[in-house]
This record gives structure tokens, sequence and C-alpha cells, in this order.
């Protein structure tokens, strides 16, 4: 039983496992969060499929496949069916990068964080060839709205991500969660994890900066001709983001799979740390989803306004003061 | 720029308290009522299901005269009036068509002898289009609704076979317009 668990990074286990576990997840989030929000709500939420119904999202899904697969005639038609496959895949393709445990993760990619920026980066294509596709006003506005705040919500999580970049001296992931091993980057990096967080909500286009849908104003936005599956795919894509965003906090801030107050078990570093990381993970999730159930939208002007006069010169400063923090430690 | 910082830590603020506020709702029982497993509460003035009441002595109330059926918003209701050999008039058919009412009321509010009643009652949902539409035996009931003394014979002047001029309820023998004597 031993040897089961000695795992590699990279090996087929470990690849068959993480990409079956971000499935599952993921589907699962789908009716943990309808859950949550009606608990938030003072609702039950859907509790029919199933105990507590938790096969909803196995029937949602089955309903999503068995409907009218329609393509508007209007449209561009290979952009349009192509457009939702992107931000899966991206999303997907991210978490190769992500360390899980001492040993178990797909790969250890030197560039890792840039990596996740490329892939997040391809992510925005989707909205925006979708919106585009569609030919329809309303889609248009959408995804203008969504190539807006991705474009400029990146500029600045990536820069607040610099100052974790500096004390853990490396793009690696899986390096800057060994830096964390003594402190944790949410003390000292408080700024870059206020300004990372938001910046990722905007970038997965997650309540309270859901305007490329926008359903209020836009009836959909991006993917209002949308229908059946492929309308899933932008759908299982945003929680894939949600999935994705919610692992990033802990491994760049919370120190990945490190236990808090030494709660760690001992001779167990793989069991330890999967679960850590997913109880962070499990913490993030739930703290998105009570955003989503409590913050009301901005308007399309303050958000631009917030990110580009607020956020940018916040991240800014706080790349600046970390790394004179660091140079005058000096080494 | 004091003021600036001052209004965007406000704002800050603020949605750390909504955030708070809305935690706590998790903690607190859900008002759902789950329908088809636990009844909800019906008041006894919900205006569902219609039906048509008899009177305490167990005839038809509906004389037919016809003001629902000119009263309904939508003209789901059609009727035919007949009479009995005591003079009784009552419907000959009497059928609602539920696919179009809307169960707003004004039938039972025109009603003079409150035979058509709503009762809270709201299941009636059929696969069938034409099962929606109901015929006087669906629509009968056998007691008297609401209003469990009234009865339209007894009270109105109409003489029909049984009850002749002035042996209604609250009524005078009729005048003798020949006699002087007061």
């Amino acid at each position: 039983m031993e040897a089961f668990f000695q795992f590699v990074v990279g090996s087929p286990i470990n690849i068959a496992l993480i990409l079956g576990a971000v499935l599952f997840i993921t589907t699962m989030l789908i009716w943990f969060e309808r859950r949550m929000l009606g608990f938030f709500n003072e609702r039950l939420g859907p509790n029919r499929v199933g105990p507590g119904g938790i096969f909803q999202s196995f029937a949602d899904v089955g309903k999503l496949i068995t409907k009218e697969d329609w393509v508007p005639p209007f449209s561009d038609k290979f952009t349009f069916v192509v457009a939702p496959l992107i931000v899966p895949i991206a999303m997907l393709l991210s978490f190769a990068v992500i360390p899980i445990a001492p040993g178990v993760g797909i790969m250890d990619l030197n560039i890792g964080l840039l990596w996740i920026f490329a892939m997040a980066g391809l992510g925005a294509y989707s909205a925006m060839l979708g919106g585009l596709a569609s030919n329809n006003k309303f889609a248009l506005l959408g995804g203008l709205r969504a190539a807006g705040q991705m474009i400029s919500y990146e500029v600045f999580m990536g820069i607040s991500i610099l100052g974790v970049v500096i004390l853990g001296d490396s793009f690696n992931m899986r390096e800057i969660v060994e830096a964390q091993k003594d402190q944790w980057f949410i003390f000292p990096q408080f700024i870059g994890f206020v300004v990372f967080l938001i910046a990722g909500l905007a970038e997965t286009k997650r309540w309270p900066f859901d305007l490329p849908e926008g359903e209020s104003e836009i009836i959909s936005g991006f993917n209002t001709e949308y229908s059946g599956m492929k309308f899933g795919l932008f759908f299982v894509g945003e929680y894939i983001g949600m999935l994705l965003l919610s692992v990033l906090l802990p491994v760049l801030f919370f120190g990945g799979w490190y236990a808090p107050f030494g709660l760690d078990i001992p001779n167990y570093p793989i069991i330890s740390g999967v679960f850590w990381l997913c109880a962070k993970t499990f913490a993030f999730v739930v703290f998105f989803i009570l955003v989503r159930a409590a913050l009301v939208r901005p308007r399309y002007d303050q958000l631009m306004n917030y990110g580009w006069l607020i956020m940018l010169p916040l991240s800014l400063l706080n790349l600046l003061v970390t790394g004179a923090v660091v140079l005058a430690q000096g080494n | 720029m004091y003021d600036f910082l001052k209004s965007q830590l406000y704002i800050i603020w603020s949605q750390v308290v909504t955030l708070w506020l809305v935690f706590l709702h998790m903690f607190k029982k859900a008002d759902t009522v789950e329908y088809p497993d636990v009844m909800p509460h019906m008041f006894s003035r919900w205006r569902g299901r219609i039906i048509l009441s008899r009177d305490p002595d167990g005839e038809e109330r509906c004389v037919a005269c016809n003001l629902c059926a000119v009263a309904c918003p939508v003209d789901c209701i059609a009727l035919q009036k007949t009479e009995d050999e005591n003079g009784r008039w009552y419907p000959e058919f009497f059928r609602i068509n539920f696919s179009r009412c809307i169960m707003c009321g004004f039938c039972e509010e025109a009603c003079p002898t409150n035979a058509i009643q709503l009762t809270p009652d709201f299941e009636m949902a059929e696969y069938v289009r034409q099962d929606m539409v109901w015929e006087k035996k669906d629509l009968l009931i056998n007691g008297t609704g609401k209003y469990h003394d009234y009865n339209f014979y007894k009270i109105a002047g109409k003489a029909i076979g049984g009850k002749g001029k002035g042996e209604a309820r609250n009524e005078l023998p009729p005048i003798d317009r020949r006699s002087l004597l007061p």
C-alpha cells in the first residue's frame, strides 16, 4: 500500500488523478454553488436529485446535452463553435503547473506563473470571440466588455503577483510554495493578495464582476446566442476558472500544502499536503460563493476607474516597496 | 486627497460588512416550504378551484342568472338556463374552461345566490388540455361551501312549488288590496 503513494511529478497516475479530480470537483461545484447560494439567501437550493440534491449537476449536464444544439444562421459558424471550447481547455491547462503536494503535480515548469497568465489571457478570447461571432448586438456588447475588463485587469493581476515572485525568488510554483515553509506570503504581501483576489474575480468573470454577462442589462452578454452544451462549456469554463483561482490563492499566499499551526499529519506528507490544500481551496470556494451572494455589480465606468486609478497604483506601490525591502535586507 | 481616501475606505468597509451580514444568513432557517412533501397553509379566502354549492336543503343554489358569465373577464363560463316543474331555475349545463380562468373571483362577487365559490385548492394541473374544461357534474359539490345557512328561495319573494307568496323568511303575507282594513 505504501508503494502506491510513491508519487513523482508528471507520472501517469498523477495526471489521471488530478485531471479526474478537477473535472469531478468542477461538476460538483455547479451543485454546491447553487446549494450554498440557497443557504445564504435563506432558501434550500436544489435538493431533489439524490441525497441533498448531490446529483443535480449530472441532471443539468444531461439536460444540456439533450437540448437542441442550435447555431444561429446569421453567425460566423466556425468561430461560434470554437469559442466555447477555448475557455475550459485553457483553464484545464493551467492546472498543469499547480503543485498539489510534495511529489504531486503534473509538471514543474520554471515559468509556471507565466504559464498561468498566458492561459488566463487565452481564456479571454473565449468571451471575445463568442460575443463577436454571435452577430448579435447584446452579445457584441458583452464580448466588448469582456475584452476590456479582462485585458485591463490582467495588467495589475500580473503586477500584484510579482511581490510573491520576488519573495519566492522564482516563477516556479513549487518553489514559491516551498519558500512559504516558515512564513506564508499573506503577511508580507497582504496588498498583493487583495489586488490579486479582486483581479482574479474579474478575470474569471465571476460576481460581482460579471459585467460581460450582465443579465439585467444585456440579456446574457456574450453567451446570449448559445444554447445546449456550447453554453454548458462556457459555464464549465467559468467554474474551472473559479476552482483555479481558489487553488492559486492558497498556493501563492497561504502556503500551499503546508499546514497552519503545525497541524500536519507527520510521516504522510502527501496525504497531509493534499488535505490542507483542499481545505484551503474549499474555504476560498465558499468565499467566492459568498461574494456572489452578497455583493452587487458595479457600473462599467466604475469598474474601469477602480482598476486603473486604484488597483494599478496600489499594485505598483506594493511591488516597489517589496523590492525595496528585499534589497535593503540585502544579500 | 484625505476625503478621497476616506470615501474609498468607507466603500471597502461597507463591502466587508455586507459580506459578513450575508454570511450570517447561512445559519438561519430557510423560509422554503417544501411543497409536494409539506402542504403549504392555504387561507380560506384563497381564490382557487371554482365550485358550485348547494343550499342547506341539498338543492342547487345556482339560478342560471348568467351574471357570473357576464362578469367573467376572460369569458370562461358558459351556461344555459332551464326550469324544473316547481318553477325553480337551474342551469341545464354549466361549463368552466379552467385553461382560460384567471381565478379573479369576479364570478363569486357577481353571484346573487352564493352558488359559485372559489376554494383554497390549486392542484388542477392536467396533461390533456380538454381535461381543463369542467362540466356541472365536476363543479357541483354536495355541500354549502363557505355560507352554511343561506338559501336563496327561502329569502327571495319568488313563488315556487312548495312555497307561495309571503312564506319566505322575513317576509309579510301579501296585502289584500280589496280590504279596507289596515
